[in-house]
């Protein structure tokens, strides 16, 4: 097994009075996609910003490449090679798509103080990027971001974070506003950053999405790993089981079971 | 793999931001020419709006760039005034060179604009509210000390010849100087925001600021400069017309607040930042300039002329919004399904 690109190890954060975060050590490989599950407020959010620079851990060490880092804002991360793509993609919606995708590194052509943006070069550089990545159809550069279907954008934005050379991507609930069809597409591109060897965090409370596409998952429980597992280790039952808080689950599903059992058949009355 | 390419078309036409501007324009220029008859079209009736357009066209473009960028600068209207009252003190009053005058008026529109600005990017207050607060200390600040310097609130200014010739004139004595700078203004704006990396920024930054400084652009510096531009684009028209009429008068620019929001509104720039053009901005002042110049070539009575600009504004910007969502949805026809 290669050594992990970047790991956590004894992280702790707490706003003020409030511990967010308990001892979380974790570690994310070249190729590998790391699946970060838990139900809202278990601290996902919390744990994506400080390992992309928005926030610093109040104890415990960041590594990369095996040496000691620490991120003072999220630009600093970024240039470290850790990108992060949030929920509806972070792009500017009006904006074409060859213009965000530059955006803050324009190619420019001409001299000195008549250095112009390169909208031709800009627009073929992004088109076969997301192309590359297997969305094939974005051909017009010129588009603008916004008319992007959910998948499309977030698709853009992983290309976009690939083409700079990140190292390490991390997805903030790519798919949770997807339908379908279109976080069949985003799934698709996270295996394709997987199999150029990124690495991946994949932060998703959707167990079916995380299945499909992870190679190592942990479950976060009220700011703590409550699990830490390899592929086929789990069925989606255990999983979907573990997000929960363990039992409440299995315990709802016996309590429907009971009552359908002693009431031939029918399910609980709703009650008003 | 089929690209489309860039050749004129229709389509291509309505989804920029513009072309709502440019259909009212058309609409407004037309209505004007049937009323104004003759007069109207002669060229002593393009002075009237063409000189209107040229002062209030220098002040609004960088104040459009402004609101792309997501900000909003109204202390404008009390540069206008400091601008001509700083040139007519330095050199009217108190005789120095024009050269002077014209240096204290800029520096004067450099500093507003840069405290400005950093109020904006260091309290994180809206610029409306900023800006609010320095159009009124701007004001009473001027006419105090316009009062307390020279003991009235309108100051003669005698420029030279050169200064006349570049600032002040009329040509064919009908068409001022300003006009020349206004399309000098607009064709460095138009560079910076569409073709200089600059407007790329400028644009990023008003979509999603957060997103933007992530992505390593400087924007509190940007918001800086964008400010002091704008408040030394205002002082610049305000020492321009007390070169021209040879006079400066404490209370005169308020109107060029909500004339520069007006024409930039009506130019398709969204209110919110994010979205515009220069060339929009330039037709959004000409049809502000020809609708309040041009009623006077009807024979309706000029205090109707409000009544149009109010509904050509909601107008516009409804217009503006149709063709936005017109250009959100667009998508090549390349017939790969769905």
């Amino acid at each position: 097994m290669t050594a992990p690109i970047l790991a956590l190890r004894g992280i702790n954060k707490s706003f003020g009075p409030i511990d967010v975060l308990h001892d979380i050590t974790l570690e994310v490989r070249a190729g590998e996609v790391l699946c970060l599950l838990g139900d809202n407020g278990a601290g996902k959010s919390t744990l994506i910003k400080i390992m992309s620079g928005v926030h610093q851990p109040t104890s415990g060490i960041i590594e990369m490449d095996g040496r000691t880092v620490s991120f003072a804002t999220p630009r600093a991360a970024q240039d470290a090679g850790i990108s992060t793509v949030h929920q509806f993609g972070g792009t500017f919606p009006l904006m074409s798509i060859g213009r965000s995708f530059f955006v803050g590194v324009e190619p420019t052509r001409g001299w000195g103080p008549f250095r112009v943006y390169d909208r031709k070069r800009a627009n073929a550089i992004a088109v076969k990027a997301v192309q590359d990545m297997g969305i094939t159809r974005i051909t017009d550069g010129d588009r603008l971001v916004g008319g992007l279907s959910g998948g499309e954008r977030q698709s853009l934005a992983i290309a976009r974070a690939v083409h700079f050379g990140a190292r390490v991507l991390i997805l903030d609930e790519p798919t949770a506003a997807l339908g379908v069809k279109q976080a069949t597409h985003v799934l698709r591109i996270v295996n394709e950053a997987k199999r150029r060897g990124l690495a991946v965090v994949f932060i998703t409370h959707q167990v079916m999405h995380a299945m499909a596409v992870g190679d190592h998952f942990a479950v976060l429980i009220r700011g703590a790993v409550a699990a830490d597992f390899r592929k086929g280790e789990k069925t989606r039952e255990e999983i979907t089981d573990l997000m929960a808080g363990g039992a409440s689950m299995a315990s709802l599903e016996a309590e429907i079971e009971g009552y359908m059992a002693s009431h031939g058949g029918h399910p609980p009355p709703p009650t008003h | 793999m089929f690209i489309p390419s860039k050749t004129l078309s229709l389509g291509g036409l309505l989804r920029r931001p513009e072309s709502g501007t440019f259909l009212g324009l058309a609409v407004v220029f037309a209505f004007f020419t049937w009323f104004g008859g003759s007069n109207f079209a002669s060229p002593t009736g393009a002075a009237s709006w063409l000189n209107v357009a040229a002062s209030l066209g220098i002040i609004a473009i960088p104040i459009g760039l402004l609101m792309i960028a997501g900000e909003l600068d109204i202390s404008i209207g009390s540069m206008v005034p400091a601008g001509s009252m700083t040139c007519a003190i330095v050199s009217g009053h108190f005789g120095l060179p024009i050269a002077v005058g014209v240096g204290a008026a800029l520096a004067l529109g450099a500093l507003v604009g840069l405290i400005n600005g950093i109020l904006v990017v260091r309290t994180a207050v809206p610029s409306l509210i900023v800006t609010l607060g320095t159009l009124f200390a701007v004001a009473g600040l001027l006419l105090g000390l316009a009062v307390l310097i020279t003991g009235t609130t309108s100051v003669s200014l005698k420029a030279g010849p050169e200064a006349k010739f570049l600032l002040g004139q009329f040509i064919g004595g009908i068409y001022q100087v300003t006009i020349f700078w206004w399309i000098a203004a607009a064709l460095f704006w138009g560079f910076v925001l569409h073709l200089s990396p600059w407007g790329n920024w400028i644009l990023a930054m008003g979509g999603d600021r957060v997103s933007a400084r992530n992505a390593g652009i400087p924007t509190d510096r940007l918001t800086i400069i964008l400010f002091m531009c704008s408040s030394m684009s205002a002082a610049f028209v305000g020492l321009s017309q007390a070169i021209l009429y040879n006079s400066a008068q404490v209370s005169a620019g308020q109107s060029y607040i909500f004339n520069a929001i007006i024409a930039v509104v009506v130019g398709g720039v969204l209110l919110t930042g994010g979205y515009g053009s220069v060339v929009g901005i330039v037709l959004g002042t000409i049809t502000f300039a020809v609708v309040t110049q041009g009623i006077y070539y009807t024979g309706f009575d000029a205090n109707w002329s409000s009544l149009i600009i109010g509904i050509l504004l909601l107008g516009a910007v409804l217009l503006n919004n149709t063709f936005r969502k017109m250009a959100l949805s667009y998508s090549p026809k390349t017939g790969a399904g769905s």
